[in-house]
């Protein structure tokens, strides 16, 4: 009996061994392998800077830092993207798309490995061609538009974040459930593809929830428009029920600041879908407007070790709580790890091409301080997630929300192969 | 109220802000012959420096009525200290070069200026709303509007009015009208010109961060808010013709009147209306409605 076991001992014995070695020349090899780089674009000046570009730089800054020290919870707990470090290179998001595509190139130029960008919905829809021409795999961590993926298909861009149909469609579920009675309605949103987008997302869906209601005023000011004292004039003389705006950045602040003195927000009941930035500012918003975050972060997102971690580590180096482009951020890249460590896997350990990060991306089902995120959508490169909004309540000077809910995936996202717009138009039906 | 009042009072405001940030603009061109686009930074520079001097202000429980006044001094401080610096320090130089010369100059000092904000100020953006609220609303029909926007009409005839009286009765205005005029011949007549040059720049940018503090506490002070007014006030200047102060006041009225009727009637064009009525403008005027008389030089 003993000799058989010695005998049965010896290949395993061999085959730890032979384990050992491997994973020491690993380790070693990690040690000693080349940093990836990764470009992070965003907001580092503009009025979009501080609400949106700072917060989300911070968790990239975080976001790469624990996770080259091994300091992110599981499933994130190996050192950077599969033991090589990661270094982050910074590009301003500010200035035209032009400016931008120019921006881009130069960011490969500068060898990085992926890019990590664009709060911008046009941006986004200038650099996706761009990106699929020059063959780098590039991810989308905030732009709105669902057209990316709607209009065209690409194989190089992914995006690990929901579109702004979620939010949309989210806010006028949450309105038409808290005023039964409504009537009318109004929006202020900016003169650009994401206001417009917004609008209509919003307008489609009350069409389609509450049939007789009706639009009573639209208002569509510039971007970064800064006056809206006109604006607010005409919103009030409409008497609307019920008020949607997609405002961001500086605008949404500017509006907050102009609309308090007027009781524009008390007078209709106000829904902004992007609100949850101006909770973290000096701007005060007044109890009863209705706030989103673009999917379950900030206040509404889950109680989980990788939340935790976020805002621990957040608050640790940036003595704040991080706003909803710093989930965005820390999804993103939380998501490009978990494609290029499965891309690894699969590689026998090694170092995975650009194309087998691409083939373990597409489809990837994985874990964020938001919950468990899949890119369900075009065609595996779109995230799909349910979100939630709530009341706005001050609370001894701290910004609160009451009322939460939470909405699934099904009730704000058109399944896959159908366009938002139509989804909508059709009854919001799964 | 009626539509129509709305449209005329949401007019008059967008324009009184338009013209105290435009008068700044129009002298120095007036004066000067620089199309300075620096202007836009300057405003910022403005309410930069008044939310930096009433936040703490604020923060403490200073009195309210006190902080309007810190408002104001701070741009005074801020825009006549850094004017004098870009003129003695930079323009100066260029006098008398192609205009394209120095409107790349001040173009060049737009890029440092935004960036020394960035440097100073960083890029999280500050808020200080109370004096906005606290002067109260006033009724109007079934609208009511802030009492402060009413101030900011106030302080743009104040100043519009107050520089034509300046430039008409006084001794220093119509030594300044005549460099206006011919600056050559006014040297040869003993008028120190360079001084003319620094104070007038001077004013221009003390009246842009005027108009910058007294728009900080209405929105969310953050970089890049300069780009956008210069845009606007181009328009105005070159509507009202470059140089003219009533010019620039018709031009500010017509554009917050089009405006005001756009946000109500016609929301989607309010991007275009500005732009529409500038081309409209041009097309028949070139050099704008007011645009003043040049004597011809033998």
């Amino acid at each position: 009996m003993k000799r058989v076991i010695q005998r049965g001992m010896k290949p395993l014995a061999l085959a730890l061994a032979a384990g050992a070695a491997i994973a020491s020349v690993a380790t070693t090899a990690h040690a000693d392998a080349k940093p990836i780089k990764i470009g992070v674009v965003t907001f580092m000046s503009g009025a979009a800077a501080g609400p949106f570009g700072v917060p989300a730089k911070n968790a990239a800054e975080i976001t790469a830092a624990e996770l080259n020290a091994g300091k992110v919870p599981a499933p994130y707990a190996t050192k950077g993207f599969g033991g090589a470090p990661i270094e982050l290179v910074y590009i301003d998001e500010a200035g035209s798309t032009s400016k931008q595509v120019s921006e881009y190139r130069n960011l490969l130029n500068q060898g990085v490995d992926y890019v990590v960008g664009y709060t911008s919905s046009g941006n986004c829809l200038a650099i996706a061609p761009v990106a699929e021409e020059m063959k780098k795999v590039t991810l989308f961590f905030d732009c709105g538009t669902p057209r990316v993926f709607e209009d065209a298909s690409f194989k190089y861009v992914f995006r690990p974040v929901a579109t702004a149909t979620m939010d949309n469609v989210g806010a006028a579920r949450y309105v038409a459930e808290r005023k039964p009675d409504l009537q009318t309605y109004a929006g202020i949103n900016q003169n650009y593809a994401w206001g417009q987008d917004a609008w209509a997302d919003f307008e489609g869906t009350l069409k389609a929830l509450k049939p007789n209601t009706k639009a009573v005023s639209s208002q569509m000011p510039q971007l970064g428009a800064g006056q809206y004292n006109a604006g607010i004039s005409s919103l009030l003389a409409a008497h609307p029920d019920v008020l949607h705006s997609s405002f961001w950045g500086g605008d949404l602040e500017g509006l907050v600041v102009q609309a308090g003195p007027r009781d524009l927000f008390k007078k209709s009941l106000t829904v902004l879908t992007a609100g949850e930035t101006a909770t973290h500012g000096k701007t005060r918003l007044p109890d009863g407007v209705i706030i989103g975050a673009r999917g379950m972060y900030g206040m509404f997102a889950p109680d989980n070790a990788l939340n935790r971690w976020l805002r621990a580590a957040y608050s640790a180096k940036f003595n704040d709580t991080p706003s909803y482009p710093s989930y965005k951020m820390n999804q993103s890249i939380l998501a490009l790890k978990a494609a290029y460590e499965k891309a690894q896997a699969a590689n026998g350990g090694k170092q995975p091409t650009p194309e087998q990060v691409i083939a373990s991306f597409e489809h990837l089902a994985f874990d964020a301080p938001a919950g468990k995120i899949g890119l369900t959508l075009g065609k595996g490169h779109q995230a799909a997630q349910g979100t939630a909004f709530g009341i706005v309540k001050n609370v001894n000077g701290k910004v609160t929300v009451t009322d939460v809910k939470q909405y699934s995936i099904a009730e704000v996202t058109p399944p896959e192969g159908v366009k938002s717009a139509e989804w909508i138009k059709g009854g919001l039906k799964h | 109220m009626s539509q129509i009042y709305a449209v005329l009072v949401d007019g008059v405001m967008y324009a009184a802000w338009l013209f105290l940030v435009a008068l700044g603009l129009t002298l120095v061109y007036g004066v000067l012959k620089i199309l300075n686009m620096a202007h836009g930074s300057l405003y910022a520079l403005g309410a930069y420096a008044g939310v930096t001097l009433i936040g703490p202000w604020v923060a403490q429980g200073g009195n309210l009525y006190v902080s309007y006044l810190l408002l104001v001094l701070a741009a005074i401080v801020a825009g006549g200290a850094i004017g004098f610096i870009m003129e003695r320090g930079l323009l100066k130089r260029f006098y008398g070069q192609d205009p394209v010369v120095l409107l790349l100059v001040t173009y060049a000092l737009f890029l440092i200026m935004e960036d020394a904000i960035k440097l100073v100020w960083g890029v999280d953006p500050y808020t200080v709303s109370e004096p906005y609220s606290f002067l109260g609303n006033f009724e109007l029909g079934d609208l009511s509007y802030p009492n402060y926007n009413f101030l900011i009409v106030g302080v743009a005839l104040v100043a519009g009015v107050g520089l034509s009286a300046f430039l008409k009765f006084t001794r220093s205005g119509r030594l300044l009208r005549a460099v206006i005029h011919d600056r050559e011949v006014s040297q040869a007549m003993g008028i120190r010109v360079s001084r003319y040059f620094v104070v007038t720049f001077m004013a221009g940018a003390v009246l842009a961060a005027i108009g910058g503090a007294l728009t900080a506490p209405t929105v969310s002070v953050a970089p890049g808010m300069g780009v956008e007014i210069v845009v606007l006030t181009f328009a105005v200047v070159v509507i009202g013709g470059l140089g003219s102060l009533p010019g620039a006041a018709f031009g500010a009225l017509l554009v917050g009147l089009v405006r005001a009727s756009a946000v109500h009637y016609w929301p989607q064009g309010e991007l275009f209306s500005i732009y529409i009525v500038m081309a409209l403008v041009l097309a028949v005027r070139p050099k704008g409605i007011f645009a003043p008389l040049e004597a011809r030089k033998i």
